[in-house]
């Protein structure tokens, strides 16, 4: 089978303008992915699917994973020019100091697709996509018109995640009943107050039954008065 | 048809993969039943919103959830070994399979060796799954033709004495939590090997008159031949796996594609359909069957001596590098995958299971539409699922 790098190049090669990054993977897996973008990514899954070296006929696992806003502390080093008095007269001096920056890198909901041959009895090959951020622009491309496997997995993952396919045929949630409002895999996920009374709260339970009780308290208090 | 069973077919048009649309002839009013949550033949908490001109069904909607208990989410706030046991619960009648695939991918993600004696035994205990699972598929066919209780009960007389074993080996029935990274939990003795041995006489005696009362049976061919078709295209484009493909004529068993822990050391032949329908997906579980015998036969003759687990292998302060993997086997159901994120922390931060059950059942409007409400409680049989899979 062909390396990422060469698949990546035969991307490239058929449809124009499709920004094609490889993502390392660190892990002994050994298992690199593409990442393409979503404008292109109709087109590029159409080339993976009928290309005759590759033939990814078969979209085996597509899974949705939640990337939140992450903190970065980095160590940068930092030259800037400072005054300062040497021996009594003042000079322009360049001093390097070593100074812990941070920065904040925006979150993401990513779509992962695991592709294999079954004609040629290869694979896997790992695309993935990722939307602008986590709040409203959640969109992405639905390759289920391309492999009807996808059909299912993204409703779920459209019910969990909370990613938005278009072009998908049926797009309703899966596994969740349709009245739900939240994401469940999402990972700042908090379960409703929907606290049932337990004759022997303990610890976590006995903590969530006292602030339930509170809540509970002040909203009565409020509706009395 | 190519070696590999499948040609890809280029010039088709957009949409080819729906299901097709299908006019009612126009006497009458439509009916909608809903089949399910608790229809005695869902196996389990399953509906499907069928609607129905006179007998025939020109819609079915699956519906899912019941049995939702967000297993991902519970698998990424507990360590790597704690979700383990869990899998168990996935697909209850295959506990075994279940840890292997789990057990693979974790291995995948860290570079796990796996000691001799342990691959041997994996093998040893996931086709004597596959047994279970398939006698059981096909006890549940006959059953739902309506031939209530006997035949199943045959099938489930072998499971038992399976059940039996895997008891004596892991002290558990069906909850068995038997495999480790790196290994499986206890070694089998001589006496396991011995019993296991002398089930193995008695299954093909089973399999033969298993398949003299389906082959021979005229109520059965008429119930199954024909009904349900499965083109092959679909089947791949469709992410069709296990049984259901092959009984498509689609050559692809991930013991011999991928030839995970030490598959490609043993000769078996993997069985093809050819007309597609209900009566192939069940003679090839049968013909499944049979080379699981073969399987097992041969790994309790070249059977080493050893350890069951990698002494180097860690259980507890478990915390792998960072970095994905994404391991699969060939379950009786179908291709069972888990996918992993690791960012480092002793939990993952990505777990994802790749249900076959679930994703069998995209074709199941395709495969009913058109053909008598009662054909469709045979056709669901047929993909063979667990709803414990299903919604996870």
């Amino acid at each position: 089978m062909k390396t990422v790098e060469e698949i990546k190049a035969a991307i490239e090669a058929a449809v124009s303008g499709a920004g094609v990054e490889v993502i390392p993977n660190p892990s002994v897996s050994g298992q690199q992915s593409l990442r393409i973008s979503p404008f292109h990514a109709v087109a590029v899954a159409t080339f993976l699917r009928d290309d005759g070296d590759l033939s990814l006929d078969f979209l085996s696992n597509a899974s949705g994973v939640d990337w939140l806003d992450k903190e970065i502390s980095e160590k940068v080093k930092v030259t800037r020019t400072v005054t300062k008095t040497v021996e009594g007269v003042e000079q322009q001096v360049e001093e390097t100091v070593e100074e812990t920056q941070k920065r904040v890198v925006p979150g993401c909901l990513e779509v992962v697709y695991h592709l294999f041959s079954i004609a040629k009895g290869h694979g896997p090959v790992v695309i993935r996509m990722k939307t602008v951020n986590r709040s409203d622009q959640v969109g992405l491309p639905s390759l289920t018109p391309i492999w009807r496997s996808a059909e299912f997995q993204e409703r779920e993952i459209f019910d969990l995640f909370g990613v938005v396919f278009s072009g998908h045929p049926d797009l309703r949630r899966l596994l969740m009943w349709d009245e739900f409002k939240d994401h469940p895999m999402r990972r700042d996920y908090v379960e409703p107050d929907d606290f049932e009374y337990e004759p022997t709260a303990h610890d976590e339970v006995l903590k969530r039954a006292q602030e339930h009780r509170a809540k509970l308290a002040a909203d009565q208090g409020v509706a009395k008065a | 048809m190519s070696t590999s069973g499948f040609v890809q077919d280029k010039e088709k048009l957009p949409g080819w993969n729906r299901p097709p649309h299908i006019e009612p002839d126009g006497e009458g009013e439509l009916l909608e039943v809903a089949m399910g949550p608790h229809h005695p033949s869902t196996h389990g908490v399953f509906r499907m919103d069928v609607a129905l001109d006179g007998e025939r069904v020109i819609r079915l909607k699956p519906v899912f959830g019941y049995l939702h208990r967000n297993h991902e989410k519970i698998a990424e706030g507990s360590s790597y070994l704690a979700s383990m046991p869990f899998t168990d619960r996935l697909d209850y009648m295959c506990p075994m399979t279940n840890n292997w695939a789990y057990a693979l991918a974790v291995e995948k993600l860290t570079g796990q060796e796996v000691p001799e004696r342990a691959q041997y035994l994996r093998v040893i205990v996931g086709e004597l799954t596959r047994v279970v699972n398939h006698a059981s598929a096909v006890g549940f066919l006959i059953q739902e033709m309506g031939a209530s209780g006997t035949p199943l009960m045959y099938a489930f007389k072998e499971r038992e004495k399976i059940l039996d074993l895997f008891e004596e080996l892991t002290g558990a029935r069906m909850m068995v939590n038997y495999m480790r990274f790196g290994g499986c939990r206890v070694d089998a003795t001589a006496a396991w090997l011995d019993g296991v041995r002398k089930v193995l006489a008695g299954l093909p005696k089973f399999t033969d008159e298993f398949e003299r009362l389906l082959t021979g049976n005229e109520i059965l061919m008429a119930r199954t031949q024909g009904v349900g078709i499965l083109r092959p295209e679909l089947a791949v484009n469709a992410g069709v796996t296990g049984p259901m493909l092959r009984a498509s004529g689609v050559n692809y068993d991930i013991r011999k594609v991928d030839g995970y822990g030490i598959y490609n050391r043993f000769k078996f032949r993997v069985p093809l359909g050819e007309h597609w329908d209900v009566y192939d997906r069940f003679m090839i579980r049968l013909l499944e069957m049979r080379e699981s015998f073969s399987i097992i036969e041969q790994a309790l003759k070249d059977i080493p001596a050893g350890p069951v687990m990698d002494p180097k292998a860690k259980l507890r302060g478990f915390r792998p590098k960072p970095g994905e993997a994404y391991g699969r086997i060939e379950a009786p159901k179908g291709e069972l995958g888990f996918y992993l994120i690791s960012d480092g922390g002793p939990n993952p931060y990505r777990y994802r299971i790749r249900p076959p059950s679930l994703i069998n059942l995209t074709v199941l409007e395709d495969m009913c539409l058109g053909a008598n409400v009662a054909d469709v409680v045979l056709i669901f049989g047929s993909v063979d699922i667990v709803l414990g899979e299903v919604d996870r």
